[in-house]
């Protein structure tokens, strides 16, 4: 069979393109090269909805961020998200970077940013307590929030499939024939073909382009490192504090996240290799120190873990969204760093105009969409009448696997049969926070290894973490 | 709801031992709420030898040590729920807990004993750099894997962190076929008992690296090799000694945490040493009623002394349900930790106690024919030479009941440690 | 000549001492505390044992192996050919602690027991 779309690369551009797609009638398939989807740069990120004072005036970056940003909560609503709009602060902790945050200031009106305000050290003490007291004013954006990113990505292709997209994991596109009518792709998972083809590989879209013949862009690769915090100290700040931005990025930021954790980071080392997502001794201590430069009572003793992520960054520092010059049946959406997440739905409108441009005209709608992910049962945000009535439905939601994050069996389950559903550790983590609280694992690990073997009726060796090689256990010891 | 005179949160050896030790004292109605499918706790995969010295005066593995226990908890009429979690505890002792069966079950208790125990510290409260490749894991869960399950989860093995499960996992994965390339460990002295040195790393050949940690993981996917490094005494990297270790699994033993999230939630004070509750000599904590003991309470090196803590636990709630006039009565003194200790417990004693008290306490650093030393109001009342004092190995020291019989609101208790000269 | 040894037969880990003659004929054993301290120094010297744990194969039990130990200690220079005794075995559950799984174990005199119920 020919599909109409096939999208590559399962990332927040790309599931959100997918969701879109789904609401016209068209056959679409989301091929992704890892185990799961949001393990590129969706998974490992700020979980930032910027305001979009940030991007340069004009630029897709500025009009798509904004754009997102307003269209963020109702999406999150549709999908059943976390999100929260705490807002965000620019801190000045000098005159020059007084007169910087000015400039955001205008920069965001100019961009179309509403509710900004400059307030002064005194106002930014009453907002946030913990606040260095060298602060000496801030750039208060009220309509900036956070959101969990690889939660709206597993939502949005979650969504997508519901409503008739095929998703295919394990499926990095390797080489690539165009047949005229449509391109064959040839994918770790087999060919793959479709009319039109959206890039949304994330760092690796310029190789992708290459594929169809299309060079005309180059990334950089930009290393980000971050240490997430004990919910403990989860209320520190309650505003995503950001510092004045500098020429590698918006500087190390400390933020509330949507399930309660404190998130400090990132650095931005550019670095050669596209999937070194490991950590440094350095590039964590500068986040340790200039975390505490903004809080000073932000404390890696709390840390539960650390992570790094990677950013495409272009060269020409735009989002390149829209027909590739080479091939006018190859939609480009590269480039995509931040502010990416904040921009995805406002990403994926373009992306699928550009699509339809291509096309010569918008398809059909598909009258059975259903905008609607039912939220998943989170037995730890339930009352205790809903918990009984669960428990009396489905025994396996009385069974508490994760204690320090209260998950259920059932949740776990859940994650499984889920359209698009975890086949890892991993994905199970990400989609129920089993293993994600204090002990990260160390009691439930072994539990989820045995529940997703059940699960997917594979020996437990088969088990992996995140995919590929990552494999829990070797051999039967007798 | 359900009426019970003592609920124990947890059916290992402390939660049972205290529940045993309620019943022998009378106490008539008593649930023990465990989470995981059977009892005794962590002894279900600790399938090495060694346990019961003291208690039983035979060496046991720890299911055969268990064992005993539950034996006994089934020759009584105490309630047992397994499979079962409890989800929180009110300030008004009300317990709300969950499992397949009952769904929610709320329990009112008069007393409740705190036995969940404890979890390891994971790689995340470490900052190790480095990818995050499978094959990270504490040795806590490899054990699992290995005892339990039965199966290998490594094959070449670096361990960082000395400790006993370190030490026994280092004996066991070696005795199953794997290679263990080293045991690293921060410190300039194991936190392991010496007869694990001995037995599992010596016998065997295996190195004991002390002062070198493990800085960076290495591999995609699955581990395929770590970085060490000598640190200095403020536990610093001594940049010029990392050494590249090929290994396909690193685990970690680098420390125990009482598991207090259902402490916390009741508003029980905690000591910000043990991380475990402030606690009186009959391991009440300041919340009447609420009792701890185990490794909730303080983590043991050995389960004989877990025992012998939930005993006292177990009789303190029963007297607290049958008669509480001891406590009424009772007038606290804090218990004070001088040189060389780190904690003790009990954090308070009753000066109006009839019987000697056991102080249970750890040394900072290792010391060689060091004295302990217990002081009232400043006057030593007993010093005991010891050869080795370690901060791997509890001690303990009596004040006897003349002692206590003497103390007034504003006495002093102290103990310390008096280095030879 | 002297021999400095740790104490493995209880967790106290007592440093002991044994002073042997030019024949390795034991003079004297000092540091133990107790009398199982003075025998560990001995054998130590002469045969070192060791107690022995593993796991079993298990057929329909609770778990697909089952804890054994050796009943007694076992030549130190064993451990490895006793594991691969071990890891021969496959027993039906159910198993109860304190069955016998292997009667004599290469001729040792010792038995390898189950140290739970499976």
């Amino acid at each position: 069979m020919c599909y109409d779309v096939a999208i590559i690369g399962a990332g927040v551009t790309g599931a959100m393109t997918a969701r879109l797609l789904s609401s016209y009638k068209l056959k679409t398939v989301l091929l992704e090269k890892a185990n799961d989807v949001a393990m590129g740069a969706s998974k490992a990120n700020s979980a930032i909805v910027h305001a979009g004072f940030d991007a340069k005036t004009g630029t897709l970056k500025s009009k798509l961020n904004v754009e997102g940003c307003r269209m963020m909560p109702e999406i999150c609503r549709e999908l059943s998200v976390p999100y929260k709009n705490n807002g965000s602060l620019v801190v000045a902790f000098s005159d020059e970077e007084l007169v910087t945050i000015q400039e955001l200031y205008d920069r965001g009106v100019a961009n179309g940013v509403d509710r900004m305000e400059i307030i002064d050290q005194k106002k930014l003490r009453e907002l946030e307590p913990n606040i260095s007291p060298e602060a000496k004013g801030a750039l208060l954006a009220a309509s900036a929030g956070i959101v969990c990113p690889y939660e709206l990505t597993i939502a949005a292709t979650e969504n997508a499939v519901s409503n008739g997209v095929a998703f295919q994991r394990n499926a990095g596109v390797t080489s690539v024939d165009d047949l005229g009518d449509f391109f064959r792709l040839h994918t770790a998972a087999g060919d793959v073909d479709a009319k039109y083809v959206i890039n949304a590989a994330g760092c690796a879209s310029d190789d992708i382009a290459r594929l169809f013949g299309d060079d005309s862009f180059k990334l950089i690769i930009r290393s980000g490192e971050y240490y997430v915090l004990d919910r403990s100290v989860g209320n520190t700040v309650s505003h995503t504090i950001f510092q004045c931005p500098s020429a590698m990025g918006k500087g190390i930021l400390v933020t509330p996240t949507v399930d309660g954790n404190l998130l400090i980071g990132p650095t931005a080392t550019d670095i050669d290799d596209k999937e070194n997502t490991a950590t440094t001794a350095k590039g964590l201590e500068t986040v340790r120190r200039l975390a505490m430069k903004s809080v000073p009572c932000v404390s890696t003793r709390d840390a539960i873990t650390s992570f790094a992520g990677l950013r495409a960054h272009p060269t020409s520092d735009d989002f390149i969204i829209g027909i590739s010059d080479a091939n006018h049946r190859l939609i480009n959406a590269a480039g995509i760093e931040s502010p990416g997440l904040s921009s995805a739905p406002a990403s994926a409108k373009m992306i699928c105009e550009a699509l339809f441009e291509a096309m010569g005209a918008e398809p059909a709608k598909n009258e059975a969409f259903n905008p609607i992910r039912k939220e998943p049962v989170r037995f730890r945000h339930l009352s205790d009448s809903e918990r009984e009535k669960l428990i009396q439905e489905n025994p396996a939601y009385g069974r508490i696997i994760c204690r320090c994050e209260t998950i259920t069996e059932g949740e776990i389950i859940d994650s499984i049969k889920a359209p698009a559903g975890a086949r890892d550790v991993d994905g199970v983590k990400r989609r129920t926070r089993a293993g994600m609280g204090r002990c990260q694992g160390g009691f439930c690990g072994s539990k989820v290894v045995e529940i997703l073997a059940r699960e997917l009726d594979l020996p437990i060796n088969e088990i992996t973490k995140f995919g590929g090689g990552s494999n829990i256990l070797f051999d039967k010891t007798k | 709801m359900l009426k019970y005179d003592l609920a124990v949160v947890g059916g290992g050896p402390a939660g049972m031992a205290a529940a045993l030790k309620a019943k022998e004292c009378g106490v008539k109605k008593i649930i023990i709420l465990e989470r995981a499918e059977t009892l005794g706790g962590i002894l279900e995969q600790c399938i090495h030898t060694g346990f019961g010295l003291h208690y039983f005066g035979e060496e046991l593995s720890g299911p055969e040590y268990a064992g005993r226990f539950i034996e006994q908890v089934r020759n009584t009429d105490i309630d047992v729920k397994t499979d079962t979690m409890v989800l929180d505890i009110s300030d008004k002792n009300l317990i709300t807990a969950v499992n397949k069966q009952d769904g929610l079950l709320h329990i009112d208790a008069t007393a409740v004993v705190l036995a969940m125990g404890c979890r390891e510290r994971p790689r995340g409260a470490l900052s190790i750099a480095g990818t995050r490749a499978s094959g990270i894991m504490t040795a806590g869960t490899a054990q699992k894997y290995v005892n339990i399950d039965g199966y290998m989860p490594g094959k070449k093995i670096v361990i960082l962190g000395s400790g006993d499960i370190g030490l026994i996992m280092a004996r066991r994965m070696t005795l199953e076929g794997a290679e263990v390339k080293m045991v690293c460990e921060l410190m300039p002295y194991s936190g392991g008992l010496t007869r694990n040195i001995v037995q599992c790393l010596n016998d065997f050949n295996i190195p004991l690296k002390l002062s070198t940690t493990v800085i960076e993981t290495h591999g995609k996917e699955r581990l395929e090799g770590v970085t060490i490094a000598k640190v200095d005494e403020h536990g610093q990297v001594i940049d010029g000694t990392q050494e590249y270790v090929a290994c396909d699994t690193l685990m970690l033993s680098v420390g125990l945490i009482p598991e207090n999230e259902l402490t916390k939630g009741i508003g029980v004070s905690l000591d910000p040493v043990t991380k475990g509750a402030v606690v009186t000599e009959m391991r009440e904590t300041d919340h009447p009623g609420v009792f701890a003991c185990g490794n909730v309470l303080q983590v043991h090196d050995l389960v004989d002394y877990v025992t012998m803590e939930a005993q006292m636990a177990g009789q303190g709630a029963a007297s607290y349900i049958q008669d509480r006039e001891v406590f009424e009565n009772a007038e606290y003194i804090s218990t004070s930790h001088g040189n060389g200790v780190r904690y003790i417990v009990p954090q308070k004693m009753n000066i109006r106690s009839k019987e000697d008290i056991k102080l249970y306490f750890r040394v900072g650093a290792v010391y060689k024919n060091a004295k302990v030393v217990l002081e009232a109001d400043g006057t030593i009342i007993s010093s005991k030479k010891k050869v080795k004092l370690a901060p791997g190995e509890m001690e303990n020291v009596t004040v006897p009941a003349d002692v206590i019989a003497k103390l007034t609101k504003d006495s002093t208790i102290c103990v310390r440690v008096e280095e030879s000269q | 000549m002297k021999k400095n040894l740790t104490c493995v037969a209880c967790p106290l880990g007592c440093s002991i001492t044994v002073e042997l003659d030019d024949q390795g004929q034991i003079l004297s054993v000092t540091g133990n505390t107790c009398k199982r301290g003075d025998a560990y120094a001995r054998t130590e010297m002469t045969n070192p044992t060791r107690s022995l744990t593993s796991t079993v194969k298990v057929e329909g039990g609770r778990h697909p192996v089952v804890p054994v130990k050796s009943a007694a200690p076992v030549p130190k220079s064993m451990l490895f050919d006793c594991m691969k005794e071990i890891n021969k075995v496959v027993v039906k559950a159910p198993v109860h602690i304190g069955d016998t799984i292997i009667e004599n174990i290469l001729g040792t005199g010792v038995a390898i027991v189950a140290t739970n119920d499976c």
